[in-house]
Parts: C-alpha cells; sequence; structure tokens
C-alpha cells in the first residue's frame, strides 16, 4: 500500500509541475477519489503486506497470471472476493490450492476440478514453500484497486508540456524580431532626422556621385574575379564531390516500420541478448528478422507493457497498441490464449541494406571474431527506432579490417597461420587486413 | 614427343589453304567490332534523322536522368517466417539425401535447399550402384522451376479440381472394371518396390488391369538375353573398375548404354597405377564418348559390328561364324581376341548391339573368359521394357481391346516410333489418363491430365540394381497443385494411408529387415541381402511377357554373323546425346546450351556422316568468318518415313554409316526457344537403334552452334600433353613431359626458374594455397562439371544466336582435341616401314591410311576454367583492378570494379574469361530461366548475378572455399585434405578433377603436384598457374 501511495505522490508532484489549473483541479478530484478507493478496499482486504505480495507475484506468479486479465490462468484481481461470492471458497481453500492444486483435483474438489477443465487440464505449479503469510501478502496484492486513470494525466501533462515548450521558443524569437524591427526603423528615423538637420543647417552632404558602386570596382578587378572564380569553382567540386559521395550512402536512414518495435525497451531496458532473437548471426551470414513465434515466447505472456516505460513521446497505449498489431499478425487470440491459425506475416522494412555485389557474414564477426553488435550497427539499445548507424561503405569496411585484431586464441584454426604470419610481419597480433581481409575476392564474388 | 603432334579442333582445320582457319589464327576474339558495316552504310547514315548533336544530347540527357534515378535507394521489405520451422536457418543450405529415377536417370543423390528451395544436386557419397549424377541429373534441378510446368489438373485443356477429377475417373474405372475391360497402366519404369506393391493391389481391386513398363530408348533385348540367360529380368552389370581389358562392340558405356553409370568405375582403372593401366578396344560406327576415350578404336559399320562381335566371340569361345570383314577389322578382332584371352578375367566384353543374339554372346563370352568384371550377384533394375509388350500395345488399343489406360512417365506420342498411330488409337480407349509435369505430346492427346509434381516434391523408392535401394523423398513442398501417380493409385485402390507412410510399411515388411526407415531415409542408401522380395512382385507382374527368339544354347554368333551380313544402303545409328537423353529434360536451356563433348554443338540434333560419305553426297559443312558453323541438310528415309535434318561431318565415323541422335523436336510443352532440333523417333523402327536408310542432299544450309572452331588453338599444339604407357613406363620424364626451356645467356633454362621470370614471386607458403588437379586419364568429357558450374555460379544461358557469335558463357569448357596418328614421328615410321604395295605393311593401305586424318583421330578432351595463374597476364592490363590475385591462389574478380575494357580476355593465354555481352537476367530477349520469377529461384544466393558489360571467369568457386573456411574457424579446428571442393570437383565422380590446399602436406593436390605426369597449361608462357594437369597416357600396343 505505501509503494502505491509513494508513486500516486509522484504522479500528483509532476501533474503539479505540468498541468494547467483547471485539469489539475479535475484531477485531485479524482485521485482523491482513488485515495478514497483503495483505503476502502485495502480494509476489507485482512493484513498481509501488498508490497510484498507484489514481489512474490512477480517472482513466482507472473508468468501464468495477470492481474486483469486471463493467461494461462485466470485473472487474479479480488480472486479471493470473487471465489467466496460465487463459489462461496474462503481462504483456506485457497491455500490449500497454492500449496498443492493436484492434490486437491486428485481429491475430487468440485470447483477444483472445474477450473483444471477450464484452463484444458493445465495442472497449477504447486507452491509448497509459501507459508500462509505469503499468500496472504500476495492475496492482499490481489485485491488492490486498479489504478487506471493516472495515466490519462501523465499523458495530457506530456502533450501540454511540450506546446509550452515551442510557444516559449517563438516567443522569445518573435520578442527578438520585434526588437531588431525597432532598432532597424529607430535607424532610419535617426538618419532622417540627421538629414534633415543637416538641410536645414545648409551643409551639403557629399553625394558619393564620383565613385564607383562597389560591384563595378570589383568586375573591373580582374585578381578579384580569378580568386573569386577558383573559390567557387572549388567549393562547388567540394559540395558536388560531397553529394555524389553520400548517394547510396544511407546512414542514419530511419524507415517507418509497420510495427513500432522498440530496441531500447527490448535491448536496453530490458537487456534482452542481440542473439536471443537474432540467432542465426551465430552461424549464418543473415542476422535473420526474428520470425514472429520468437516473439510469442515472451509477449505471450507479456500483453501490455509496463508504465514506467511509456515516454514522453509514446504513451502505454501506444505500445500496447503495437503489441496487439503483433497478436494480430502472428494470429494469436489473446483474449482465448490460442493461436487462430490465421498468420499475416510482418513486412518489415529493411534497413542495412548491402549491396549484391558485396558478400558479408554475420556469424565470421560474431562467432569468430566476437566483435560485439554495436561495433557496426551502434546503441542499438538506446534506439527508440532502429536506424543505419554506420554507413556501410566499403572505405569503413576495410578501415576496420586495418584496425582490429584477429581473434587467434583458442581456435586451433589459426594456431599455424598466426604462428608463420606473425614471424613473417614481426608482430604479435595480426590484424584482419593482414590475415588477408583485404583482398577483392574475399567479400566480392 | 608431345610438341611435334598436330592436334586440330576440326575438319576445317585440316584444309590446308582455310583461309578462315587462317584468319581466326590471326585474331584472337572471333568477332570484329562491326564499324566498317555501321559507317560504310552511306544511305542509312545519310537518312537518319538523328545528327550527331541530337544523340550527343540524349546520351547527355539519358546519363544525367540515369545518374538522378540512381539516387533514390529502392524500399527492400524483408519478410521473416511466422513460424520458422527450427532445421531452417536462412542463408544456410540444407542438404537431403534422395533419388532421381525420372525413367532415364536413376541415381541417388543429395540435394542442397537454401531456404527451402532446391538449388544444387550434389553426389551421395554413400551411392554404391549405378554411379553417380549426370550432366543432366545435375540439370533436374532446373526442371523444378520450369514455367512450362502444369499448374493442376486438366481435361481437355481446361483447368479441373482434384474432386471433380477423382469424381470423374473413379467412376469410369468403376464403369470398366463392372465391364471388365482392361486397364493399362503404362508406366516409365520405376523399379520401385513399393510402386510395384501398389500396381498390384490396383490389379486386385479393378481385375483386368495390365501393367506396362516403356523405355522410351529400349533396352529390351539385352533384357530378353539376360533373362533367357539368367532368368531374372534386369541388364548386366559391369564394375570397370576390376577391367584390366574392355573390349566394346557398339557399347557407349561412358555416356547412356544401359542406363549409364559405368564411367567412374572405368576412370580408376585408367590412371596409371605402378606402370599398368586398363587397355580399352572400341568397335564402333560413330563417335561416342566411349569411342573417344579408347586407346584404340576401329570404325565400323553397325552390321560389321554384328560380325565382329560374333568372330570374337568364335576367337574366344569357339566355333566358326560366316561373314566378311575388312582385312583391318578383322586383324583388331583377331588382337582383340587374344587381349581378351590373356586378360583372362579380368578381361570383359560390351556390346550395344540391340539384338538378343548379340547381347547372348557378350554374356557368353564374359562367361567363358569367368570375367570378375561381371557382376551377376546385381543385375541393373532399372529398365524394363518390352519393345513385344508396347507393340501389342497399340495394336489392342486400335482394336479397342483397352478401355482405360493411365500414363506416368512416359510420353509415347513423342517417343513412339508410330506415334500418330497411338494417338489415333488413344482417341479410341474410353479412359485416358496422363500423369505428366508438362502438356507434352501425349498429355494433350489424352483425356484427362493429371498434373505430376517433380521428382524433388515427390516420395518414392528405387531398386537400382537388385538389392541396392535408394529411398527418394520431397525437398520442397510441392509448387503447385500436383499429385504423383503412386498417389492416386492409393486413392483408387482406397488406401487413405499418405504414400510416405505406404513406403515405410514397405520396407519395413520386405526391405529393411529391422533396420532403421529414418536411417535410410536420411542416407537415401540401403543394400539388403535380401534380394527376393522385389523379384517375387516385380515378377508377377511381367508375367505375361514371353521371350522368344533367344537362343539360349547352341551358337547365338551364328545367327548374329548372318543378321550382320545381309544389309544394304547406309546404316543409321540412332543414339543419345549425354546432354538430352530421351528428351524428356527439353525444355532445359543447361541441357541445351550444354555443348555435345563430341561434336561440341549445342542447340541442335544433326546427321553424322563420315568425310568420305559426305563428299559422295555432296554434303558440305562451311565456317563463316566468324568461325560459325553451317551445315548441309540431308534427307533420311526409312521404312517410307523421311526427315531432313542438318549435317556434321564427324571425324570418325564409319564410311557407310550415319548417326542421329534421338530426344530433341520436342513441340509441345517447350518454350519456342527450346522448340530445336528434329524429331528422330519415327525412325526408331521396331525399337531398333540401328536402321537401314538412304540419305541424300537437300536445300539449304543450317545454321549450327557449335563452339568447335571458336578459340582456336593459335598454333600453340603443346597445349595438352600426352603419351603411350610403353614411353610413360620406360621413358625419363623429360622425354614424355618435357619442362619448356627458354635461352638466358645462351643457357637452356626451364621457364618456371625465377630467373627467367618477368615478375617477382610472391611468398604463398603461408595459409590456403588452392590447386585444382585434373587427371586427363580420368576426364571422359561426360560434361557432369559444366553443369555443376552452371548451377552452382549462376552461369547465364545466351541462346543458341549469341553462342554462334562465340559469346557462350560457360565458365568451363571442355575443349575435345583430335589428333591423327600418335605422331608425325610414327607416320614416318610407318612409311618407311612399307614393304611392297598390298597386304599389311603395303603401302597401297597404308598411305590410304595416312592420307586422311579425319578418317579415325584419336581424341583428349581437355577440361578448361581460368587457370588462376600465380603470375596472370589479366590482372596486369586492367585498367581499374578489377581483377586481382589473393593469397590463397585464386585470381579474383571484382564484377562492380569492372569497366568492360575486355583488356583482361585479350591477354588470357587460355581465353576463359566471358564478356556479358547482355544483361542476361530479367531480359525478354533472353527468355531462359532468369526471365521468370520460377526460375530465379534456382539462382545461388551466395553468388552475385552478373550484369552487362562485366567480364566474368571462373572464380574456383571462392564462395565455397571461403564457407569451408569459416565452418573451420566457426568450429575452432584444422581443415582435413577432402573439405575444400569446387562445384566442377564435387561433381566429378570419375576423380578426374581434385580439389585441395597444396600447403597442407596431407593433400592428394600437394602430391600431384611432384607427379611427373603433371604440367601446367602452355607452361612456355611463364604465367605459373595454379590448375595442374596430368599427361594423358594412352594404353597403345606398338
Amino acid at each position: 500500500m505505501k509503494k502505491s501511495y509513494q508513486s500516486l505522490e509522484v504522479n500528483l508532484t509532476n501533474n503539479m509541475k505540468q498541468v494547467i489549473h483547471r485539469k489539475l483541479s479535475n484531477n485531485i478530484l479524482r485521485i482523491g477519489l482513488i485515495f478514497l478507493l483503495a483505503f476502502s478496499t485495502s480494509m476489507s482486504a485482512q493484513d498481509g503486506d501488498a508490497a510484498k505480495g507484489k514481489s512474490l507475484f512477480n517472482a513466482n506468479c507472473a508468468s501464468c497470471h495477470k492481474l486483469d486479465k486471463k493467461m494461462t490462468g485466470p485473472a487474479l484481481r479480488n480472486v479471493e472476493a470473487r471465489l467466496s461470492e460465487t463459489e462461496g471458497l474462503d481462504r483456506e481453500w485457497l491455500y490449500k490450492w497454492i500449496k498443492n492444486s493436484a492434490g486437491m483435483v486428485k481429491s475430487g474438489d468440485a470447483y477444483a476440478n472445474k477450473i483444471y477443465k477450464e484452463y484444458n487440464g493445465t495442472a497449477m505449479t504447486a507452491f509448497p514453500q509459501f507459508s500462509n503469510g505469503d499468500i496472504d501478502n500476495i492475496l492482499a496484492y490481489t485485491a488492490e484497486v486498479k489504478k487506471a486513470p493516472t495515466e490519462i494525466a501523465t499523458k495530457a501533462g506530456a502533450t501540454t508540456s511540450e506546446g509550452s515548450d515551442n510557444s516559449s521558443n517563438t516567443l522569445i524569437l518573435g520578442a527578438l524580431a520585434l526588437l531588431f524591427a525597432i532598432l532597424a526603423v529607430a535607424l532610419v528615423l535617426v538618419n532622417k532626422t540627421l538629414r534633415r538637420f543637416a538641410q536645414e543647417k545648409g551643409i551639403d552632404v557629399a553625394k558619393e556621385t564620383g565613385k564607383k558602386s562597389l560591384w563595378q570596382a570589383f568586375a573591373q578587378n580582374q585578381f578579384l574575379i580569378l580568386v573569386t572564380a577558383v573559390f567557387l569553382l572549388l567549393s562547388s567540386g567540394y559540395f558536388v564531390y560531397g553529394y555524389l559521395m553520400q548517394v547510396g550512402v544511407n546512414q542514419g536512414y530511419e524507415p517507418v516500420q509497420p510495427i513500432h518495435y522498440s530496441h531500447r525497451i527490448h535491448a536496453g531496458d530490458n537487456g534482452i541478448d542481440c542473439k536471443y532473437c537474432h540467432s542465426s548471426a551465430r552461424v549464418s551470414k543473415h542476422s535473420g528478422i526474428p520470425s514472429l513465434n520468437v516473439c510469442m515466447n515472451c509477449h505471450k505472456s507479456i500483453y501490455e507493457v509496463a508504465e514506467s516505460t511509456a515516454t514522453e513521446e509514446y504513451s502505454k497505449e501506444f505500445y500496447d497498441g503495437e503489441i496487439k498489431k503483433l497478436y494480430d499478425a502472428v494470429g494469436w487470440d489473446d483474449a482465448n490464449q490460442k493461436y487462430t491459425g490465421v498468420a499475416k506475416p510482418v513486412k518489415w522494412v529493411r534497413i542495412h541494406n548491402l549491396p549484391d555485389f558485396a558478400y558479408f557474414n554475420h556469424s565470421q564477426h560474431v562467432s569468430v571474431a566476437g566483435i560485439e553488435c554495436q561495433t557496426c550497427h551502434g546503441p542499438v539499445e538506446e534506439m527508440e527506432i532502429m536506424y543505419q548507424h554506420a554507413p556501410l561503405t566499403m572505405g569503413w569496411c576495410i578501415n576496420c579490417h586495418r584496425e582490429t585484431n584477429v581473434k587467434v586464441k583458442d581456435n586451433a584454426y589459426y594456431t599455424k597461420i598466426h604462428e608463420q604470419l606473425s614471424k613473417k610481419y614481426g608482430v604479435d597480433q595480426l590484424t584482419a587486413a593482414q590475415m588477408g581481409g583485404l583482398e577483392c575476392g574475399k567479400c566480392h564474388y | 614427343m608431345s610438341s611435334n603432334k598436330k592436334y586440330w579442333k576440326s575438319v576445317e582445320e585440316l584444309k590446308e589453304d582455310s583461309s578462315i582457319v587462317e584468319a581466326l589464327k590471326q585474331n584472337e576474339f572471333v568477332t570484329e567490332i562491326p564499324t566498317e558495316e555501321f559507317l560504310g552504310d552511306k544511305d542509312t547514315l545519310e537518312g537518319s534523322s538523328t545528327t550527331r548533336r541530337d544523340f550527343l544530347k540524349y546520351v547527355g540527357f539519358s546519363t544525367a536522368a540515369a545518374s538522378l534515378a540512381a539516387c533514390e535507394g529502392p524500399v527492400i521489405k524483408s519478410i521473416p517466417y511466422v513460424v520458422q520451422p527450427d532445421r531452417i536457418i536462412p542463408g544456410v543450405a540444407n542438404y537431403y539425401a534422395t533419388t532421381i529415377a525420372d525413367g532415364f536417370d536413376f541415381v541417388n543423390v543429395l540435394v542442397k535447399t537454401r531456404e527451402g528451395r532446391p538449388i544444387k544436386i550434389e553426389n551421395n557419397k554413400l551411392a554404391k550402384a549405378l554411379g553417380n549424377a549426370n550432366a543432366r541429373v545435375n540439370a533436374s534441378v532446373l526442371g523444378l522451376y520450369d514455367s512450362k510446368r502444369v499448374k493442376g489438373p486438366k481435361k481437355g485443356g481446361a483447368p479441373i479440381s482434384w474432386s471433380q477429377f477423382d469424381a470423374e475417373v473413379n467412376k469410369e474405372l468403376s464403369n470398366l472394371a463392372s465391364n471388365g475391360k482392361t486397364i493399362v497402366l503404362l508406366t516409365q519404369t520405376y523399379a520401385s518396390p513399393s510402386t510395384t506393391k501398389l500396381i498390384s493391389e490396383f490389379k486386385a481391386k479393378y481385375g483386368n488391369v495390365n501393367h506396362v513398363q516403356y523405355d522410351a530408348v529400349s533396352q529390351s533385348a539385352a533384357l530378353d538375353a539376360y533373362q533367357a540367360m539368367y532368368g531374372e529380368r534386369g541388364l548386366a552389370n559391369y564394375d570397370l573398375s576390376k577391367a584390366s581389358t574392355i573390349v566394346s562392340v557398339g557399347a557407349d558405356f561412358l555416356g547412356d548404354w544401359q542406363g549409364g553409370g559405368f564411367d567412374s568405375g572405368y576412370s580408376k582403372g585408367r590412371i596409371p597405377n605402378h606402370g599398368k593401366m586398363s587397355r580399352h578396344i572400341q568397335f564402333e560406327s560413330n563417335m561416342s564418348l566411349a569411342g573417344a576415350n579408347a586407346d584404340k578404336r576401329v570404325p565400323l559399320t553397325p552390321s560389321q559390328q554384328r560380325i565382329a562381335l560374333a568372330r570374337l566371340y568364335s576367337f574366344i569361345v569357339g566355333g566358326s561364324v560366316s561373314g566378311n570383314l575388312p582385312k583391318n577389322i578383322e586383324e583388331a578382332v583377331r588382337n582383340a581376341a587374344s587381349e581378351l584371352k590373356r586378360a583372362g578375367s579380368k578381361g570383359v566384353v560390351l556390346t550395344g548391339i540391340q539384338d538378343v543374339n548379340a547381347q547372348t554372346v557378350a554374356l557368353k563370352i564374359n562367361e567363358a573368359l569367368s570375367s570378375k568384371v561381371f557382376d551377376k550377384t546385381s543385375p541393373i533394375k532399372t529398365r524394363q521394357g518390352s519393345d513385344k509388350v508396347i507393340s501389342a500395345l497399340v495394336s489392342d488399343m486400335k482394336s479397342g481391346k483397352v478401355g482405360g489406360i493411365i500414363m506416368s512417365g512416359v510420353n509415347p506420342a513423342y517417343t513412339l516410333p508410330n506415334a500418330s498411330e497411338f494417338v489415333e488409337a488413344l482417341k479410341k480407349v474410353d479412359l485416358s489418363v496422363t500423369f505428366s509435369m508438362k502438356e507434352d505430346e501425349t498429355a494433350l492427346a489424352s483425356k484427362y491430365l493429371a498434373a505430376a509434381p517433380h521428382n524433388l516434391e515427390s516420395w518414392g523408392d528405387v531398386e537400382l540394381t537388385k538389392g541396392h535401394f535408394g529411398l527418394m523423398q520431397p525437398t520442397i513442398r510441392p509448387l503447385f497443385d500436383t499429385r504423383q501417380f503412386q498417389e492416386a493409385l492409393l486413392k483408387w485402390n482406397g488406401n487413405d494411408i499418405s504414400l510416405n507412410d505406404y513406403i515405410k510399411v514397405v520396407w519395413n515388411e520386405n526391405i529393411l529387415n529391422g533396420g532403421s526407415f529414418n536411417k535410410a531415409l536420411h542416407d537415401g542408401v540401403f543394400v539388403s541381402n535380401t534380394t527376393s522380395i522385389s523379384e517375387t512382385v516385380i515378377g508377377s507382374i511381367d508375367e505375361e511377357e514371353d521371350i522368344q527368339g533367344v537362343a539360349a544354347s547352341g551358337n547365338p554368333a551364328i545367327a548374329l554373323a548372318a543378321s550382320g551380313a545381309n544389309t544394304k544402303g547406309m546404316e543409321l545409328t540412332l543414339y543419345t546425346k549425354v546432354g538430352m537423353g530421351d528428351g524428356q529434360q527439353a525444355n532445359n536451356p543447361w541441357l541445351q546450351e550444354f555443348p555435345d563433348p563430341i561434336t561440341r554443338t549445342s542447340w541442335d540434333n544433326y546427321l553424322l556422316v563420315s568425310k568420305a560419305d559426305a563428299k559422295n553426297l555432296k554434303l558440305v559443312n562451311e565456317n563463316e568468318a566468324t568461325g560459325a558453323l553451317n551445315g548441309s541438310y540431308a534427307k533420311v528415309t526409312a521404312n517410307g518415313k523421311t526427315i531432313t535434318v542438318p549435317v556434321i561431318i564427324q571425324p570418325g565415323q564409319a564410311k557407310g554409316s550415319v548417326a542421329l541422335a534421338l530426344g530433341y523436336g520436342r513441340k509441345a510443352g517447350v518454350k519456342d526457344e527450346m522448340k530445336v532440333g528434329v524429331n528422330a523417333y519415327p525412325l526408331y523402327n521396331n525399337f531398333n537403334n540401328v536402321q537401314s536408310v538412304s540419305v541424300t542432299a537437300a536445300a539449304g544450309m543450317h545454321e549450327f552452334a557449335c563452339v568447335q572452331l571458336q578459340n582456336t588453338l593459335m598454333g600453340r599444339g603443346d597445349i595438352i600433353v600426352e603419351t603411350t604407357l610403353e614411353v610413360f613406363n620406360t621413358k625419363n620424364k623429360q622425354v614424355w613431359n618435357p619442362m619448356p626451356m627458354v635461352s638466358l645467356n645462351h643457357e637452356e633454362t626451364p621457364v618456371t626458374s625465377p630467373d627467367v621470370d618477368l615478375w617477382d614471386e610472391f611468398d604463398r607458403s603461408i595459409g590456403h594455397h588452392f590447386n585444382l588437379s585434373i587427371d586427363l586419364n580420368a576426364c571422359t568429357g561426360c560434361g557432369a562439371c559444366v553443369i555443376a558450374c552452371h548451377a552452382e555460379n549462376n552461369v547465364p544461358v545466351v541462346g543458341k544466336e549469341e553462342i554462334r557469335r562465340s559469346r557462350d558463357m560457360h565458365w568451363l569448357r571442355i575443349d575435345r582435341y583430335y589428333s591423327s596418328e600418335d605422331t608425325f614421328a610414327q607416320d614416318d615410321a610407318k612409311k618407311d616401314g612399307f614393304s611392297g604395295l598390298s597386304g599389311d605393311n603395303g603401302s597401297l593401305g597404308g598411305f590410304g591410311e595416312l592420307e586422311d586424318p579425319a578418317d579415325n583421330p584419336q581424341v583428349a578432351f581437355q577440361p578448361v576454367m581460368c587457370q588462376h595463374c600465380n603470375h596472370a597476364p589479366c590482372e596486369t592490363v586492367c585498367p581499374v583492378a578489377a581483377t586481382a590475385h589473393g593469397r590463397q591462389g585464386q585470381n579474383h574478380m571484382a564484377y562492380n570494379r569492372c569497366v568492360g575494357t575486355r583488356y583482361c580476355a585479350n591477354n588470357c593465354p587460355y581465353k576463359v574469361r566471358r564478356f556479358n555481352w547482355f544483361l542476361y537476367n530479367e531480359n525478354d530477349e533472353f527468355d531462359y530461366y532468369m526471365n521468370d520469377d520460377l526460375g530465379r529461384m534456382v539462382i545461388n544466393p551466395d553468388v552475385t548475378v552478373r550484369s552487362r558489360g562485366v567480364m566474368e571467369k571462373c572464380s574456383m568457386c571462392i564462395q565455397m572455399t571461403q564457407k569451408t573456411i569459416l565452418d573451420a574457424k566457426r568450429d575452432g579446428r584444422v581443415i582435413k585434405d577432402g573439405e575444400f571442393q569446387t562445384a566442377c570437383s564435387s561433381a566429378c565422380s570419375n576423380g578426374a578433377m581434385l580439389f585441395g590446399d597444396i600447403n597442407d602436406n596431407d593433400s592428394k593436390v600437394g602430391k600431384l603436384l611432384k607427379d611427373d605426369r603433371m604440367y601446367h597449361l602452355l607452361e612456355s608462357v611463364g604465367t605459373k598457374p595454379n590448375v595442374q594437369y596430368h599427361t594423358k597416357v594412352r594404353n597403345i600396343k606398338a
């Protein structure tokens, strides 16, 4: 209870900072309501520490149960109340069930058998290690009230804060522009006044009639023309060269994908190893885009993101919607927890495109050389949207081959050639280039 | 020894004053740049509205537009599996063992698949029966992606559903069964235990069922002879690796004789080992692959072959036979007989004469020799057809006795000599169903076309030779809505079991003897010692056949000799080419473009005529200034049927005989480009491959796509090194395989010496250094490597017109060289040895022999691909450094760097570089497999598909060597010898091509490099190639 209270407080302060007054008052009302509700339900759940219960729940139950959603097992929000209301079962029954569900089924308990059948004969893991206190804690956690509205506030706050940020910029710029305009007008006015003074005093302001204009002077100075021409030619050459050299180089290419897949969440926040999904990078030339069944290894149970995953730019609803797109593609009926059999393959937009005449093998670099994926793909764990980090030009490849040492340790293949080559070049460590990694035919065939 | 021998590639070269040959010798490239043609045409130039200024404007605009268009990168989609099969990893190949059994070729193979697509056929090293994949089997993977395949069942040309098909055919079948009318199953030879069982179940259900097996190219006589002698219907099997003397009378046993597969055994015996190698004497009329490899080849007409075989019998077994032979042939037969007697049990006689007596004679000679080469325990089962049954079938159909006919794996409307009669008779049959992949001639004539899957999409089993089984499994999910003949049988038999389960049951019950089915499926092969099962099952089918005309006792040679005596007119031999076979793969552009090993002509069949006969008949071959070959047409008439065919004058063709290949002239179910050649089946009367014909010249000239005179020897006769066994055994290497010398400070220095080298030597002792070794003694010229190279390296097909312009793209060609008598020195010796006018040493006959080298030339095959010179002339002239050398010995070619100057091809002494004159993929002008999505599925994803304007050449399969290295690196292990392979070396089952790392002290190629027989192509040029050749040693008796 304590923890949730804290988070509410944080929300509250956040809201205070960002939300304009009317909304804030609304929210305060709402939050007050939640407070009341939360306290009232927590009263009804006898004792038990919901915070401890939450950690126990996440460690032991969450792989099969959610609070508000049917998964491998039933949704558990207010399970105790529900059971006592509909089935007339008490907490003692729950103790027995959690500690040894299979035994309950065997003993012929009516509800135990009913639920066993409802979930296609999937027996619930027995938890004999739980004390009654532990179970009390978990039940306390399940009895908590769902806290829906806060996120909306966050979202609203996010949008408004963005708006104010933009407007302040324009404001400053506008003020500056105004200032300059005033200055310019003042200058003109001063000039006008001075002239009038001069006229009145009879002073003849010398007109620069005899002098040539700057342009004419320039046109007649051949040296200047030469210098300018050379400068123009060189600079245009520079820019044309620069333009041509970037043709076909798609560094920074960040296409919109059919499903907004965030590497930041998967590889960054959750620290999933790259090769868990891109497993063929270990053995194949292709790193491989994971097939959808790999996604479903986790997303069968992860049907929504945590609130803390949402950013200012992308809300929780947005991410949950993207998971829905995955379910749609793979044909997973989330409500009934089964595959419909209607699948639509996802047409990802390929980001890293090597031309056909260049051969690149992931396993050579990942498995043999042990190079981190980030070396070429950049800080993927920070990328919300995947983009091409490296230029993928031949110069870039070759440069790395020149600088990188071959990992020869504990590889019997390299023993002989390393010994001979290091003697030949008089070095301890051989670069990929010295090993023959610059030869045309190694990548072009 | 070798240097003074004269080699020639075409009869044109033998003409003393051939201006074309002279001109070609001077031109490195046969095609001139057509400036004269273009600028000389004043009218067109003046008439053109495009001025030079306009032209430049267009060029400028289009260049600018093209470069602007190139700035925008395309959006490329990547679509992963929804559920990825756990054995498929994108980018990693899977291999499946299966069996190719298309009725003509039967062989155990491995199929390489990438991302679920079969892309290449490899040899199955576990296969012990019937050799390895030949050119056609290698090419068969392309047949899977044939755009002419039917996509579903059809009735009268209109698509129907399988349920409709089932309903209608089932009804008809039960009607026929209740009426008691005959149902005929006309199939290819399946040699399949499970199919046999299925058919017997079908018979049991429908009663009056007649199963007729039909081989388009008949082996009926050999089968009958074998059955009469040994009581089992099969073909005699020979293990030629055990032979020391091989005498063949008209048997092209390195080609398609008895289904082929004898070449690897043959090659084993051909490599000189401790001074010994097998001796091969060939009596034949047209130059076959076997004849081209023979130590002694005797050209004689087919009727003379009969007498010669009979004479051979009388010399070895005894008895006397009638018939006359020319003196030199008689002498040759006598010599062959005495050699056979000396060889004893290591001698063997093979014959290809389609006559029961001839086949019996050969079997009896082998029995008399008690030949160990003759393997009586495992006869070949892959041909079962009987000529009589087929002939009876057509008359039964005509008389209306046949109520229904179901055909599978056959195309009688094309392959039968009386095809039109068959088509007429088919109309009288109530129910006609054809299982076919194409809308071929037979499918068009039948009521129902049941779309059949390709071999690589099918389940099946084959008994290749007795006791040697192969399993067939699908390597891809069926591409179209197809059904196998066997699946249909299951359905008709009312059996709900799937075909693979059915096969599993049959195997577990009859073949495996408790062995594991999964292991057999994994291996693709299974050797069973319980040989009785299939025999009884197959025997039950063939019970209606009776064998007649076989003189099982008595002397069959007398009848044989008599049959050879009364022949008049020109004798035509109908043969099959290694590139086409019986014609079922006519829509395969790889095979169409495959140059025949002997004639070096692609995209055609032709009448082979001897030079003397051509002169008499006024038939000519002419070469155009580009080297392209034109030939006159001839009318060939047999039994009242006349066909007009183009003529090629074939050196070594026996006078009085002509030859024509079957399998061409297909019209239905093939692309327009592939409708080439002339159908020779109408002349195949009584399924006899020898016909008495009359040949007359016809008007017009035919344009051939012949690579024969293209790329001439340029006067470099030392390109091939050969010697005789006697010299090889007795003389020093310097005599028969001399190192070319150059003069340095008036001292003779070997060209390989660094002192005379233009280049500095690099240190190549570190890491891998690849060498390819080619043994000319083991190479039979079969061409499996050529097709394997096509498949592995995405070599485009350019079509007949382009081949004619010398623009063939084969990375690997097999040069065929003719030479007359062994050396000029021998010619001289022969001349000096004349005594008197007539007789064996008489000058009358003798000068005649000397007179025309085209009468009976010796043949040498030499596969040539990029030699990967350590001092490569091509590398030094490339202005953009597109071709460069790797440390591992490979000459690299960076296509993206090439600007197409063609300097490299100009400077290459071996003429192995190929220029992409056009864009050969996705181009309607080249409507071969690379022009449709289906055909492109065969492309190897590891090799770049080249574009227009770049040079390409053999890469020594660098994608394969790199993969081997990477696999070893990933496993952290040392690479063993034999792991490195190229497409050609792994396709070569004859051991002629070996690939490996010469820096590996244990490697075979490293040892071969030091072999006395080793030489490099044009050593004198000093290019230091990484391809070794091994001197051809001929076992010629003085």
